[in-house]
């Protein structure tokens, strides 16, 4: 085989590779043909100072006008928004939402794939549209979503038991609103996820079969198996490189979907999306991610705080895990978890938050709320669920502000999204108006009317 | 107290409250008044006085009021602008315990959580530092019947005994569903065979075990008639703690804390309850209470929920966060809990989500973790509202309680001040000291041990 593939087939084969092997997942515009207006709100475009009294004109899944003399296209839908508030649809930068419906129910669970390193594995078509949680998440006001395979902040990795795949595959974002997955697409691959391998001792009481016993149980012996696994990435990423030379030359054996999807990671093309909490994690892997020139975007980060000055001076942005967690220490200061945001704030970094959660993703706005109290600016909590995250992922040409020409993913609401109280009224996905219905409101009433 | 009861060897039947009167009064009385000034005062009970003073002495609440006469030596609090709540309670938690689940058997009511309160867990400090007071302690939810509970107040830094909420009535902990089923705990990943295996058998474990309680009963009555008219050479019943602990129950002096989640579960439990005459004092969990919210005003019970868990497991799919807030509607006594060390941080917002869910009032939301789970562990004559005779458990917080956006400044209990933000921002500096000696000691110890080139540590040669 070597050698003789046929040029043509070759070139087309490339193309495809280069696409993800998916060429067809391609998240495009949507157009119910309607024509919206929502007049009267207060329109925090997150991008200037608020208008008042404002109008937004969405057409076509876009948003083709904003301010507050603008006049309504014929025809269009009026909804109207006298002392509501319109702001950008809220962005979960890490969540399970669709891949998961009933946590103890494996079945019903597609997050974590057997195999250490899966990397041409893409989350968007196991996403699934029926998912009770999705209108659910919709409902708070969270218009699309970074849907990771792994399990990496689930406990015991999602599985129910063991640690979560190393590289589990590429993240997808997706709008929170469609008939089908792929209605829902906006990026099948919007980073690579990769879930920095810890240094696993074991637990002091394991009821666990003796086979999870590792004999022996040093620290020694639990930095061995780490660095084994940190060589195993390399490992891959070196394939990957070799394998890209090869194909330059036109001396591939055959293609391989593994190292082809980890070809715009080492050519420094696609961000990696690194999950780590404890702080020598993190050291480890921005110092790893330096050393292969990867693009990092650090995950979870529960520990991050203690690593501000690295990741301010090497820019790499944070997408935090929930706030409404318990410090990693225990003579960590209680409230570190809800101050750590606005250190890193402080400190220059991009935050993000992610719910790490399927049925929580609608708790979003409340883990950026959490930050408030314990020094986050409030408009930048509200940033580090809209704006921030869009910036982060590389689409902030489309998603994360209120703006002409940006797609029409907007809530409009009674008061701050952040706060507990507010109500989301009205909610726009892709420039649709979307209902904020769901199976809790519906049993709700239906209870509430049982005689 | 059941410890004291159990040592005292006191028989079944003797009348609870016959013990309570010898036990000690609230300790760590204050000799210094303390005042604190131009808060807004959210009493719970009597509405919110604004630019209000509260006196505290001798750790109970002295006066509530627009303004106080200041009185002598009293150390004064300006919180203006701040609002004053009492403590928050947790109707379910698991802090301070150092064991949860006796899972050997499906009965084990004979066990109980004052037995291994642990006074060092973190949780209880950080408990404090969301404002929460007082705390129910339950046994785990691996059995039908579990183990007892404990009320404690979270006395940070005292000993366990010092934690012991003295004087509030026991209770007992039951489980239904998944989890005395075991359906989703595979310890080992071997499913483990034990009865009950269907709702139907963790009912049919309850109700063998009320029977036999009962006659357990029926025979201490008969051995204690015949001993009061005068019959010699009697032997009494042996005694069973297992058992002893549910005739408790029928007699009203133990409070049962059922863990349940589906409607229909819940409904056979109070129908079985009242086969055997007691009462089911709260619900716990209780996620498909509005279903049958109805049917748990009738009965009388209690119900203590989360705020807005849901699908983690199948029998909580239909959970909903608008659950509190239709029992509240039906007329059901409700609470929300954590059943978490880090819910237990803030309750506040929990609460705050059934104003959002269901639509109570500000008023009513605040009653959920206050005045509600207190009498749902009848203990409101002493704990949570503002009033004067109360303890004085007590939350200063920066902003409305209910609000996201607020957070604890101080925290009572007993008028005693156990979490302070300012002090707790001295004590970090404290604590990253200490860290740092910890650390240049033991990397003394490990230059001896090379220098040495023995592997015992150097103070041990």
């Amino acid at each position: 085989m070597k050698n003789h593939l046929p040029r043509r087939a070759f070139a087309i084969a490339s193309i495809v590779a280069a696409a993800g092997m998916f060429p067809l997942l391609r998240g495009q515009d949507r157009d119910d043909g309607k024509v919206y207006a929502i007049r009267g709100a207060t329109i925090h475009t997150l991008a200037g100072q608020p208008i008042e009294d404002g109008t937004v004109i969405i057409q076509g899944g876009r948003i083709t006008g904003v301010g507050s003399r603008i006049g309504v296209p014929r025809g269009a839908q009026v909804v109207n928004a006298q002392g509501l508030h319109v702001y950008p649809g809220m962005l979960d930068a890490f969540s399970y939402v669709g891949l998961t419906e009933v946590g103890a129910v494996s079945a019903t669970n597609d997050i974590t794939e057997k195999g250490d390193f899966n990397p041409h594995l893409q989350a968007a078509i196991a996403v699934h549209p029926a998912s009770e949680h999705i209108p659910v998440a919709r409902a708070n006001g969270i218009t699309h979503a970074v849907v990771a395979p792994g399990g990496a902040g689930l406990p015991l990795g999602g599985t129910g038991r063991g640690t979560p795949p190393v590289i589990p595959g590429e993240a997808s974002l997706m709008n929170l609103n469609g008939w089908t997955w792929e209605e829902m697409l906006v990026d099948p691959a919007i980073g690579m996820v990769l879930t920095w391998p810890t240094i696993d001792m074991p637990r002091r009481f394991n009821f666990g079969p003796p086979e999870d016993e590792p004999s022996d149980p040093s620290f020694r012996k639990a930095e061995e198996k780490y660095e084994e696994r940190v060589a195993e990435i390399e490992t891959w990423l070196e394939a990957s490189r070799h394998y890209g030379r090869a194909k330059q030359a036109g001396s591939l054996e055959a293609p391989d979907s593994k190292l082809e999807a980890l070809l715009p990671v080492v050519e420094g093309r696609q961000r990696v999306i690194v999950v780590a909490n404890a702080a020598r994690a993190i050291r480890n892997a921005v110092a790893f991610c330096q050393k292969h020139k990867l693009k990092m975007v650090l995950a979870g980060g529960a520990e991050a705080w203690k690593e501000k000055k690295l990741l301010s001076e090497k820019k790499i942005p944070v997408i935090l895990g929930p706030t409404q967690a318990i410090p990693e220490e225990e003579d960590d200061p209680y409230d570190k978890l809800y101050s750590a945001p606005g250190e890193l704030h402080e400190a220059g970094i991009k935050i993000a938050f992610g719910s790490f959660n399927s049925s929580d993703s609608r708790l979003l706005p409340y883990e950026a709320a959490m930050g408030v109290p314990f020094g986050l600016p409030r408009e930048e909590a509200l940033n580090a669920i809209t704006r921030n995250p869009a910036e982060i992922l590389g689409i902030a040409d489309r998603f994360g502000t209120v703006e002409e020409g940006k797609v029409a993913n907007l809530i409009v609401t009674d008061g701050d999204p952040l706060s507990i109280t507010t109500e989301v009224r009205y909610l726009f996905i892709q420039g649709e108006l979307t209902p904020t219905d769901n199976k809790h409101q519906q049993l709700y009433e239906k209870y509430l009317a049982r005689p | 107290m059941t410890g004291l009861m159990r040592f005292s060897g006191r028989l079944p039947g003797l009348p609870l409250a016959l013990l309570l009167v010898s036990l000690p009064a609230t300790a760590w009385p204050q000799s210094r008044p303390l005042l604190i000034q131009h808060a807004n005062i959210v009493t719970v009970t009597n509405g919110i006085i604004e630019n209000g003073s509260l006196l505290i002495r001798d750790g109970k609440i002295a006066g509530v009021g627009e303004s106080l006469l200041i009185p002598d030596g009293a150390q004064i609090i300006n919180a203006t602008g701040r609002y004053v709540t009492p403590g928050l309670i947790d109707c379910h938690s698991h802090i301070a315990a150092d064991a949860i689940n006796e899972g050997s058997i499906p009965v084990s009511s004979m066990v109980g959580i004052e037995d291994v309160i642990d006074p060092d867990d973190i949780g209880i400090y950080r408990a404090l530092a969301g404002g929460v007071t007082t705390a129910n302690v339950l046994h785990g939810s691996a059995n039908p019947i579990g183990g007892k509970c404990q009320v404690i107040k979270l006395r940070w830094g005292k000993p366990a005994s010092g934690l012991i909420f003295e004087g509030a009535p026991p209770g007992i902990k039951f489980a239904l569903g998944e989890n005395p089923k075991r359906s989703n705990s595979q310890p080992g990943g071997r499913r483990i065979d034990l009865h009950p295996n269907t709702r139907m058998g963790v009912n049919d474990v309850i109700r063998q075990a009320f029977a036999d309680a009962k006659h357990y009963q029926s025979r201490w009555k008969d051995y204690e008639k015949r001993k009061a008219a005068g019959e010699k050479r009697l032997i009494p019943p042996r005694r069973d703690f297992e058992l002893e602990s549910l005739v408790e129950i029928l007699e009203g002096k133990r409070l049962v804390h059922a863990h349940c989640y589906r409607a229909d579960e819940i409904l056979a439990l109070l129908r079985l309850a009242e086969e055997f005459g007691f009462r089911i004092q709260t619900l716990q969990h209780v996620l498909e209470g509005y279903k049958v919210a109805k049917e748990i005003a009738d009965h009388g019970a209690g119900a203590s929920t989360f705020s807005d868990w849901w699908a983690y497991k199948v029998e909580a799919y239909d959970a909903i966060p608008h659950n509190a807030a239709i029992m509240v509607r039906k007329g059901v006594l409700v609470s929300i809990n954590s059943d978490s060390a880090e819910e237990i941080r803030h309750l506040n917002q929990e609460a705050a989500k059934t104003i959002k869910w269901g639509g109570l009032s500000e008023d009513e939301a605040l009653r959920l973790v206050t005045i509600n789970p207190a009498m749902q562990l009848k203990i409101d004559n002493r704990v949570g509202s503002i009033e004067p005779g109360k303890d004085a458990d007590l939350v200063i917080w920066d902003g409305p309680p209910l609000s996201n956006f607020s957070k604890v400044l101080t925290t009572l209990v007993d008028g005693e001040v156990y979490f302070d933000r300012e002090k707790d921002f001295e004590a970090r500096e404290q604590i990253a000291k200490e860290r740092q000696t910890l650390i240049e000691k033991e990397k003394e110890s490990q230059k001896k041990k090379k220098a040495s080139g023995s592997d015992k540590p150097a103070e041990e040669k």
